[in-house]
Formats: structure tokens, sequence, C-alpha cells
């Protein structure tokens, strides 16, 4: 009987063990030394793991129902993973709260299973283990296939208008104030015989509005060139420096007068934003520009420059795309590039019927984002106060087209 | 004696602005330099005389601390100092009001910044806040600081991924390996919640928009007033509250004095500056009723014409 | 051929930063753009401080015009330059440029700190004069203006609650601090919004018009 007794507990032992081995239940996760008495908290539950879509691959996401122990009754979560020759490893301990992990350290094309154990007073209770999952590394990001259709439809009638344009189909324009006064603003200054003092902002290169100041930059530099001019231009980049030289070179070169063009025209001061200011105010006060341009990316020191450029009396033209400084630079400035204006500036100046037809593409995303904002309204509204549901479906649809991740 | 120097400096701001306000009916504009003078003392002297009003926390504001009053112990929690010395009066207090709720809740402080000049500020936070305030705080154990990187927004790109690509070590040269904090973290989105202080670029709407929002990390943002109404479309969704400016900071401070007794005793310079700030925005309302009255003067002196 | 290879150059990267975006084996390529651009500023470093000496130095032997201010920039940058490269006052090479003990903290503290809070300081009084001369009820809509700059003025007080503080709960939007949010998060947003989508589509015309190269003004001219 005895004999009976211990051959039934070990092949109870062996038929257990196997049991476990049989899962892959890793040795780690097992609890085997609830000393204390106290009671497993309760595991986690619908435990999911799965490659995470449309990236490079080398990541799993895995996501869990958070232990109905949490928070009062655990320490946190462990996360092992498993590969294919059954070793567990540990690879992150989480805070109490957590149900969603992201593991980042895991090969493409290789499976791997997962468990998540809740680690309270009296140990680690593991969750069941997740089927196999593999990382997989995909061609085409289709989450942001809805950027690409709405990227197209823009930059579509972009390119379709400066077709049109190239067939000489006339365009309608509407003046925009700040552009034509640039021509009469140097002329004034030109009268006066004081220069003109052009500040292309303090970013560096690498921002599309100071790209967007450097192509005006060559309008106006054209400008003082056929007008015989003079130009300060102290800048707080040197890459800046560089590319507004050989800008207003080209300027001087193209109005046949390369003579008149000297590299003290572009000087460097400092990229610490109130020491550039500084020595911009100085230059103000000193040299009393008539004409002060301000186009580019501003920040406080907008409304510094703007302020002390009126107390000079010079005739002021600002342009940002910075709507935080836009309310400075109209209080201070006798015309402001509002946003659009900036980058709409040098294919205006240009007269291109090309460029021009660019600016006119604009419209087609803007009658788009019109149509969003006046649809999503209405159906917001009337979704929420009727409870109509094909409001409501409406409102999904939109919220699908432009959600960006 | 406080009492009688600021009613006698209310007393020639008011009496100053009436003579003014005589000078205008004549249809005349004022020198501007008459109105910096205005400000220097309306500023000056609430400065001096120390005039402080009770402060009221907003929801907005209230958001952020609860949010930070409600999260485990433990927590891990960044503070990014992305701001200058110009920058500083506004923005510092609420970073050492941030630094002091998120050590006395311990929490586990990451301490980095995105500007050069953001350096020598979050060392002064370390060593005049955290330190003196917290002497049992443990350096790697109960907070870090990753100093300054440059490459400004790429700096974010690469730590939403992994902290290790970016940073070597922390500030004082210890490789992060060998940082107890950062045994579990391996990237930003391993953050419980991110405090990026500052109003210029990179700050905190690059936070928002290259790690918050991919990354899912709850974001609250300290702000210079002037930027805070660029961070109000990402309220509530990508950031989950934010302080704007000093009135922003000084609703946070009183809200730490309302809840710790701890902190009776601590420095408020943002409630210190809400008086001055009331005042000098009394003297521009005062300015431009002003300017108004001398407009309509003059058009009506040319009507007569 | 001066002008076909940055044409070229803008055209390519322009072209794979918008792949980037769409293909994930492309992902990382933005960054290492970025980092080339890293690159390649601090090598402009070396031109702009190059340049700052020269236009200074060019001053002073020549006596031009406030010359002695010139004087005064030479020595700073010298003193500054000769601070951060050898770290003076640092115990260790490989701590932070701006460590405890430093010269360059030295400096930072006692002279940059003051000097840019200074700078930042002015706009107290700027914004004080600009409000004088910009807010004047001249029309109809610079009459809401004026009296939205009021209210946000008195919001961002104490004196709003002051003020208005007696209003009843069930009507507290009336309350100015309410009112201040509420012009904020409102008219003041959806404005904002409004130019940001403009300055996002203008953005993406003029990025067109770079990459396909028809506007190529910021290398000095449109033609070859």
């Amino acid at each position: 009987m005895t004999k009976q007794a211990i051959l039934a507990g070990v092949i109870l032992v062996v038929l257990l063990s196997a049991g476990a081995f049989g899962q892959d239940r890793p040795e780690a996760v097992v609890d085997s030394s609830n000393l204390t008495g106290a009671i497993l908290p309760a595991p986690v539950t619908n435990i999911e793991a799965k490659n995470h879509k449309y990236d490079d691959g080398e990541r799993i996401d895995l996501f869990w129902e958070k232990s109905v122990d949490d928070p009062d009754n655990i320490f946190g979560y462990k996360v092992y993973r498993i590969d294919k020759d059954g070793a567990s490893e540990l690879v992150r301990e989480l805070l109490p709260g957590t149900t969603e992990y992201f593991d980042e350290e895991v090969e493409n094309d290789v499976p791997y299973q997962y468990i998540v154990a809740v680690v309270g007073e009296a140990g680690e209770a593991p969750s069941e283990m997740t089927p196999e999952v593999m990382a997989a590394w995909e061609f085409f990001n289709f989450s942001k296939l809805n950027i690409l259709i709405l990227g197209f439809i823009v930059c579509g009638s972009v390119l379709f208008f400066i077709s049109s344009a190239k067939s000489g189909k006339k365009l309608f324009i509407r003046k925009i104030g700040g552009l034509e006064a640039l021509e009469e603003a140097v002329g004034r200054a030109t009268e006066m015989g004081r220069p003109i003092l052009f500040i292309p902002g303090i970013l560096d290169l690498d921002d599309v509005q100071t790209l967007a100041a450097i192509t005006i930059l060559g309008k106006v530099s054209r400008v003082i060139a056929d007008y015989d001019s003079k130009i300060l231009m102290p800048v707080s980049r040197s890459l800046v420096m560089t590319s507004a030289r050989e800008t207003i070179k080209e300027s001087y070169m193209s109005a046949g007068r390369p003579d008149g063009y000297n590299d003290n025209m572009v000087q460097y001061i400092t990229d610490e934003q109130f020491g550039y200011v500084a020595a911009v105010n100085g230059i103000m006060v000193r040299e009393k520009p008539a004409t002060c341009l301000y186009l580019g990316a501003f920040f406080a020191e907008s409304l510094i420059l703007a302020e002390t450029g009126n107390s000079i009396g010079a005739i002021q033209i600002a342009g940002t795309a910075r709507p935080g400084q836009l309310p400075f630079f109209v209080a201070a400035c006798d015309y402001t590039l509002i946003g659009e204006e900036l980058f709409a500036a040098s294919a205006y100046l240009s007269g291109d019927p090309k460029q021009l037809g660019s600016l006119k593409g604009q419209d087609i995303g803007k009658i788009v984002a019109m149509s969003a904002i006046i649809l999503g309204t209405l159906a917001m509204t009337f979704a929420s106060a009727w409870e109509l549901g094909f409001m409501q479906s409406l409102l999904d649809i939109l919220n699908s087209i432009f959600v960006t991740n | 004696m406080t009492n009688i120097g600021l009613y006698f400096s209310i007393g020639i701001i008011v009496i100053g602005l009436l003579a003014i306000l005589r000078y205008s009916l004549k249809g005349k504009d004022i020198d501007r330099r008459i109105i910096f003078l205005f400000m220097f003392i309306t500023v000056a002297s609430s400065l001096l005389f120390k005039m402080e009003f009770p402060e009221k926390p907003t929801l907005i504001v209230k958001k952020v601390f609860n949010k930070i009053e409600n999260l485990p112990e433990g927590s891990r929690i960044l503070i990014s100092f992305d701001f200058d010395p110009a920058m500083k009066p506004e923005v510092m207090p609420m970073a050492n009001a941030f630094v002091r709720h998120c050590m006395v809740k311990k929490h586990k402080l990451y301490i980095m910044t995105l500007w050069a000049t953001g350096q020598a500020l979050m060392l002064e936070s370390i060593e005049e806040v955290l330190k003196p305030e917290f002497p049992d705080a443990v350096y790697g154990e109960d907070y870090t600081s990753l100093g300054f990187k440059a490459g400004g927004v790429g700096v974010l790109n690469v730590i939403i991924t992994d902290f290790r690509k970016m940073y070597a070590t922390d500030e004082h040269g210890t490789p992060l390996d060998e940082i107890p904090l950062f045994a579990e973290v391996t990237s930003a989105k391993d953050m419980d919640l991110i405090l990026p202080i500052g109003g210029g670029a990179p700050g905190p709407k690059e936070w928002i928009l290259f790690v918050g929002d991919p990354g899912k990390v709850p974001i609250a943002p300290g702000l210079a007033a002037v930027v805070a109404p660029l961070i109000y479309p990402y309220y509530p969704k990508q950031a989950i509250g934010l302080l704007g400016g000093v009135k922003g900071a000084a609703e946070y401070e009183s809200e730490l004095l309302r809840n710790y007794d701890q902190f009776k005793d601590m420095d408020t310079p943002a409630l210190s500056m809400m008086g001055p700030q009331t005042m000098a925005h009394i003297v521009i309302i005062a300015f431009i009723i002003i300017g108004n009255i001398t407009y309509f003067r003059k058009r009506r002196m040319n009507d007569n014409a | 051929m001066k002008r076909l290879i940055p044409v070229l150059i803008t055209s390519i990267v322009g072209t794979v930063l918008v792949f980037s975006v769409f293909f994930p084996m492309a992902e990382t390529w933005g960054e290492d753009f970025s980092l080339f651009f890293d690159i390649i500023a601090v090598f402009a470093f070396f031109l702009g401080g190059g340049n700052l000496v020269r236009v200074h130095l060019i001053k002073v032997l020549n006596k031009k015009g406030d010359w002695k201010f010139s004087i005064v920039t030479l020595i700073a940058f010298a003193i500054t330059l000769t601070a951060g490269l050898f770290k003076f006052g640092s115990v260790d090479i490989a701590a932070s440029v701006t460590a405890e003990g430093t010269w360059m903290q030295t400096i930072f503290n006692n002279i940059i700190a003051p000097l840019s809070s200074t700078m930042y300081a002015l706009l107290a009084f700027f914004v004080a004069s600009a409000s004088y001369r910009a807010f004047r009820a001249k029309n109809r809509e610079a009459t809401i203006l004026l009296i939205a700059a009021f209210i946000i003025l008195l919001g961002r007080t104490p004196l709003g609650m002051f003020m208005t503080g007696w209003i009843p709960e069930w009507f507290s939007i009336a309350q100015i601090p309410n009112l201040a949010v509420w012009i904020m998060n409102g008219p003041n947003l959806a404005g904002q919004r409004a130019i940001l989508i403009g300055v996002g589509l203008g953005v993406v015309a003029m990025s067109l018009r770079l990459i396909l190269g028809m506007d190529r003004t910021y290398l000095g001219s449109d033609h070859d």
C-alpha cells in the first residue's frame, strides 16, 4: 500500500512536471516559494501578443487586462519572453496599472511566446502563455495611407495648376500688401540714403521659414542692387550667413554690378538669442536703417526688434509662420505677411506663372480643409444633440481620414 | 513701513496717470519713454514692497497637480529644462515646483535639457532645491541627470526608441547601464509622465509632437506665457494640462502650499511676481485707455477743423 | 553646373524624406539626414566665428566708427572661447563644459544669464508702448480686439477674480478669468488653427517648388 502510494505520488509529480514543461512554462516564473502563507495575486487575463504593424520589424506588442488585485495587493508585473528553444528571459519589470508592453529586443521571423507574471507578496502568479508570434517588417505603412491620399490631392492640385499656368491660362492671385510695398520700401531707403536691414529670423537653414526668407532675399537684393542701395544683414546662424552671401552675390551679378557686392553685407553675430537681439538693436540705433524687413522664424525677440525699428521711424515689413509672434508684428510693423503669405512671397514676387500656379493649388487644400471642418462640426452637433446614427458614422469617417497616427 | 512705501508708490503712479490723462485730453500723444518710466516704477515698487495676492488654481493647472499627486510612488517622471537664462524668471519657478512635488511624492526623477543654456539652470535646480530640501534623495536611485545633448528634435526622435543610442553616459560620465534608475528604462516611452518646461524650439511643442503623441506618454508642459496659446490646441488630449507663465506657476505654488505643510517656508517666486504682474497689467490698461482718449480727442479736433 | 548640384541634392533629399514617412525601412533616413545637417552646421561655426573676428578686427585696425565696442566683442569672444575650449576650472576633462566650478559656469551665471534676462525684460516695456499705440477703437473690429485685450489682461491676474468673483457659479463663464480662458480656447484657437492650416499648405507648395527645382531664388538666381 505504501509502495503504491509512493509510486502514485511519483507518477503524479512526473505528470504535473510534464504538464508544466509541456506548456513550456519557464522555471523562473513558476512560484515555488510560497513560504509566508500569503495568497498569490490573481493573474492577468486576455494576454495577447502581436507583431507591431507597419514598421521595419523587431517589435512585438503585448497587451493584457490587469490583475483584479491591481493596484492594492501587487508590487507590479514581470514580462517573460520564451524563445523557440524554450529558454525564458525576464525582459521587463513594470509598475502596477500597466496593461501593455512593447518588446523591441526581438529578431524578425523568429517565434516567441510571452508570459506576464503578477508579482505579489506571496510570489509570482504567471499568466497563460501566448501563442507563438513573430516580428516582421512591412514594405508600406498602411496606417498612413490617408496622409498619402491627402498629400496626393494637395500636391496633385498644385502640379495641375502649375501645368495649366504653363499652358498660358491666366490665374487670379490676390494682392499681398506687404509684398507690393517691398519695392517702395527699398526705393524710400535709397532716396533717404540710408540702408535696408534684413533679418532672416533666428533659426537655421533647416527651418523652412528661413529658407522662405532667403528666397525673398534673392528678390529684395536684386532690387537693392538695381537701386544701388545698401543692405545690412546681421544673422544668428553661420550656415545662413554663407547662404545669404551667395544669394546676394548672385543678385548683384545678375544685376550686372558684381563690384557692388562685398562680404560684409552679411555679418554673423551669435547663435545666442538675446545676444543677437542686443547686437541688432545696436545696429538699428547706430545705422538708422530706413527700411527693416523681418522675415522668417521669430520668437520673443519679435517685439523688441519691431519696437526699436518703430522708434527710429523705419518702414517695417514683417512675415512669420509662428502664430504666437504675429500679433506683435501686426502691432508694431507697417505690413505683416501672415503665415502662408511668407511662403508665397517668392512665387508672388517672381511673377513667374508656373510658380504662381503653385499658389493656386493650395486653394484646393483649403477647400478640402474647410469642407471637412464644416462637415465635422455639423456631424458632431447633430450626433450629440439628436443622437443621429448616420451623423456619428460620418464623424467616424472624417476622424479616420484626418487622424495622423 | 512696507505698506507705507507701497501706498506711496501707488499714489505717485495714480497722480502721474492723472497728469498724463489731462495731457492726453489735449489730443497729444505721449512719448514712449514716459510709458517706460511708469512701467519701471510700477514693477519695481511692487517687487520692493512685496505686493502679493491670493491664488486659486484653474482647472488646467489643477490637472497637472493631480496627475503628479495621484501617480503611484516610484513612478518615472522626466523633466526637461528647455529654456535659457532669459526665460528663467518666468519658468524656473514652475521647474522648481515640479521638482519639489515629484520628490515629496517619492517619484523617480529624470532630468535633462535640449538647450545648451539650460544645463546651468538644470544644475541650479538640483543644487539649490533638490539636494538641500531632500537630503535623503540618492543620485542614481531617486533622481538622475542626463545633462545637455545637442541635436534638438533629433534627440527626441532617438530617445523615443532608445535612450542609450543618444546618451552613452549620464551628465557625470557614468554609463547608463550602471545607473539603477535606467535598469528598467529603454526609451522615453517608459516614462509615466513628461514635464517639458520652456517656450522656444525645441521645447514643449516638440516634446508633444515627437514623444508624447507617438509614444503615448502623458505630457504636462510648463510654458512661457507668450507661447501658452500655441499649446492650447493640444490640451486636453496630447497635453493633460499646462502651466502658462508666472500665473500658472503661482497657481501651482499655491496648490503645493495648500497641500503640504512642509513647504510653508519655501521660496515662492511666482506668487511674489504676481503682484508686479497685476500692477503692470493695470498700468497697461490705463495707458490703452489714455491712448484711446487721445485718439478720439484728435479725431474730434480734426473734424472741427 | 554650379546650380544643378544643389538643386539635385534638394530634390533627392526632399524626395527621400517624403518616402521615409510612408516606407518603414526608410524611417531612420530622416534622422540620418538630420545628423548630416548637424555635422555640416558644426563646421559652419568656424566660418561664423572667423567672420566675427575678421569684421571686428578690421574695424579696430581701421579705427572705424564705434571701434571701441569691437574691442569689447573681441575680448569677450577670446575669453569665452578659451574658457570653454580648455575647460578651465573643471576637475575632469570629460565633465560638462558648464559643470560646477568651471570658468564657463562663472561666465554663464554672472554675465550671460543677467544680460539675457535684461534683454528679455525689455519686452515688458515694449509690450506697454506697443499696446498704447496699437489698441485704438478705430472701427468695430478694433473695438472688439480692445475689449478682448482688457479681458485677457485682467484675466491673467488675481484682479479678474476680485472684480467678478461675486458672479454665481451657474454663470461662472462671465467671470473674467473664465472669459479669458474662453477667448484663448475659442476665438483665439480657431484663428491660430486657420493660420496653421494655411502655413501647412504653404509649406507643401513651397517644398514642391523647391524639390521640383522650380524655385531657385535661394541659390541667388532663377536661372542656370
